[in-house]
């Protein structure tokens, strides 16, 4: 309702001859400034991306879309997805829901940790992974002793990419179920369902485009991710390379046009997430008009 | 009530399927690194080379050979898996646990390192293969824009006003180390062991330099992709390179009157291979490197192959060039790093940020 107010404000009778013509202006100037700067920042490199990756004709793209270290890039950065974003959505609901269904001690304190990965340096986030496991780490020897592998290894892969992606759902859905309360919850466990039951039938149907929202944020996430892969990954060809270490590989190699092969790949992906994304902005929308209207 | 429901049923379903797909995937590439193990001791091996920025295509085409080589002669299949990026990092990177079979370094001190902090390998590894370690050497030249515009004919050319130089940082990497070693070499030859006045010869040269990228492949990419600078200061290999991906017509080397001879060594680590079991094959691998087959494979990539037979036979690829020895005229890597790059070194002393 707050919304109403401030929009009509403006045509309150007052104003509305004086100074129409000014904040026209204004605010076509702000279009236009808003436009450009998309166009310069954002598509032209996108279509950069895609006229250099056709530069040298199809047969290189599909050539460099298909060589063995790129499958085996594409289907590393997979499964680091499949693994991080699955566990990122349980963790996610479980905070999203303790923090906001719950009180106890030491509430803001989870909240601020789980912001921690948005506020660090994916560099430190990987440095942190070397630290504790590297053989002159906190937990080297250890690990050596019994053969266990994480730093330079895709476990090493998936830990970076699970610290960077854990607080996309969380974040997604904290402010969602605060302003949700705890009404819903509180009924039905009145009426007698038991815990998992009210989970099932009433908060995730609450929140479930806040939900697929987020799966998708971390998704695109845990595929782009360069900084703190980077530095545990080790960098072996066919092995521990992700796509985006593929592309600077590529592109440090003079094979740009299969870089940008490459990189084209992960931006239609990216592009795609966007639609997704969108898609489920305009559902969330549309069933919230609906609900409103039903009552 | 009934869409909810619908709605909830979905993605619960898409939960489980995604969660499903993550486990069973991680269980093939379980059962798949497994088999790989059981394999290997039998007929298959796999050796990890961790090595510097500009051998990548020089290793491409000697681990095909190698590989059936190894095949012929054992019946054994040898996959041989790369890593490449800054000397220095790379060898931090074997120190902090990256599994390398062989190291194949810009720089002896690199793997100095790798031996006193790491303990992965004895000290006097360099011993252990001809030539102190390094079947090939590569020295340090310039690359220029075709035609030579700014008349660049030696080092002393670098330090004159107006001229834009790019190299990368010494301290991060280590081609720019042998960069910046031939110059002092070079100031230090034309004045007579004066050092006041070779500092002095450095600090103009520093001054000339627009972009300190830090690594050997940036500086490249900087100089030929972006445009920037008058002369990069390269490896000898790296600017045949640079020649041949991207034009003849636009760029070309300047030899100077005087440059260092760099010696990239290569070393088994001991510490990985005996825990592998791959210490034959690993040695085996180096070893093949000063074979003819090897040595010519070494020469085709820009490399100056140590063979003199084969040496000859490139002569008009390579240049003769007075160089320089690190041992004899540095008194090493170590006394080097020490005087040179350490904090407060040369370097420090001479080079000021803009």
């Amino acid at each position: 309702m707050a919304g109403h107010v401030s929009i009509q404000y403006p045509h309150s009778p007052v104003n509305r001859t004086m100074k129409e013509s000014e904040p026209r202006l204004v605010k076509w100037l702000l279009i236009t400034a808003a436009l450009g700067f998309l166009c310069l920042f954002l598509v032209l490199p996108l279509v950069a991306i895609f006229i250099k990756a056709f530069e040298k004709g199809s047969a290189v793209f599909s050539a460099a879309i298909s060589s063995p270290d790129a499958l085996s890039a594409i289907r590393l950065t997979v499964l680091v997805a499949l693994i991080t974003v699955p566990l990122n959505a349980i963790f996610g609901v479980a905070a999203a829901w303790a923090v906001t269904k719950f009180n106890f001690k030491g509430k803001s304190l989870l909240i601020t940790i789980i912001d921690l990965p948005f506020a660090v340096s994916p560099v430190i986030a990987g440095l942190v992974f070397v630290l504790l496991f590297s053989s002159h780490g906190i937990f080297g020897p250890w690990l050596q002793a019994h053969n266990i592998k994480i730093i330079f290894e895709v476990p090493g892969i998936v830990l970076a990419t699970l610290l960077i992606t854990l607080p996309f759902v969380a974040r997604e859905l904290i402010p969602l179920m605060q302003t949700q309360g705890t009404a819903d919850e509180e009924a039905s466990m009145t009426l007698g369902a038991s815990g998992w039951k009210t989970f099932l039938l009433v908060t995730l149907p609450n929140i479930k485009w806040g939900l697929l929202y987020g799966i998708i944020l971390c998704t695109a996430r845990a595929i782009g991710e360069f900084g703190a892969v980077s530095v545990v990954s080790g960098h072996i060809r066919g092995v521990t390379n992700t796509m985006p270490l593929h592309i600077e590989i590529l592109y440090n190699e003079y094979q740009f046009s299969a870089a940008f092969a490459v990189a084209s790949l992960m931006s239609l992906f990216a592009i795609f997430t966007l639609v997704v994304k969108n898609l489920i902005e305009w559902k969330a929308k549309k069933s919230m008009v609906s609900e409103e209207g039903g009552f | 009530m009934k869409i909810i429901h619908k709605y909830t049923l979905v993605l619960i379903l898409l939960a489980v399927i995604l969660s499903g797909c993550g486990t069973t995937s991680g269980q093939n590439s379980k059962k798949e690194t497994s088999s790989r193990e059981t394999a290997k001791k039998k007929d298959s091996v796999q050796l990890l080379n961790v090595s510097y920025d500009p051998t990548r295509e020089l290793y491409e085409e000697f681990n095909k050979e190698f590989s059936q080589y190894w095949k012929e002669k054992t019946g054994q299949e040898v996959t041989i898996q790369q890593s490449h990026g800054g000397s220095g990092k790379q060898g931090r990177a074997v120190i902090d646990g990256l599994e390398a079979d062989v190291v194949t370094l810009a720089l002896a001190y690199d793997i100095d390192e790798i031996a006193d902090k790491g303990g992965l390998l004895s000290k006097d590894w360099q011993k252990k293969l001809k030539d102190n370690s390094t079947p090939y050497t590569s020295t340090i030249v310039f690359l220029v824009k075709k035609g030579n515009p700014k008349g660049i004919k030696d080092w002393g050319d670098l330090t004159k006003k107006g001229i834009s130089v790019i190299t990368p940082n010494p301290k991060t990497s280590g081609g720019a180390r042998w960069n910046y070693l031939a110059a002092w070499a070079y100031a230090q030859e034309k004045d007579n062991g004066e050092e006041v006045k070779t500092k002095d010869f450095m600090r103009r040269l520093y001054k000339n330099v627009e972009v300190l990228d830090s690594g050997a492949r940036g500086a490249t990419t900087t100089f030929v992709e972006r445009g920037i600078g008058d002369v990069l200061i390269a490896w000898e290999n790296e600017a045949f390179l640079t020649l041949n991906e991207l034009g003849k017509d636009k760029f070309e080397i300047v030899v100077p009157s005087l440059s260092i001879l760099a010696e990239p060594p290569v070393a088994v680590v001991d510490k990985v291979v005996d825990k592998k079991g791959t210490k034959e094959v690993a040695e085996a691998y180096l070893n093949y490197l000063y074979t003819e087959k090897g040595q010519e494979i070494v020469a085709k990539n820009y490399y100056r192959p140590r063979n003199q037979a084969i040496l000859e036979k490139y002569a008009d690829v390579f240049p003769k060039i007075n160089l320089v020895t690190i041992d004899d005229y540095f008194g090493g890597w170590k006394k080097a790093q020490d005087e040179h790059f350490s904090d407060g070194g040369t370097f420090d002393q001479i080079y000021q940020p803009k």
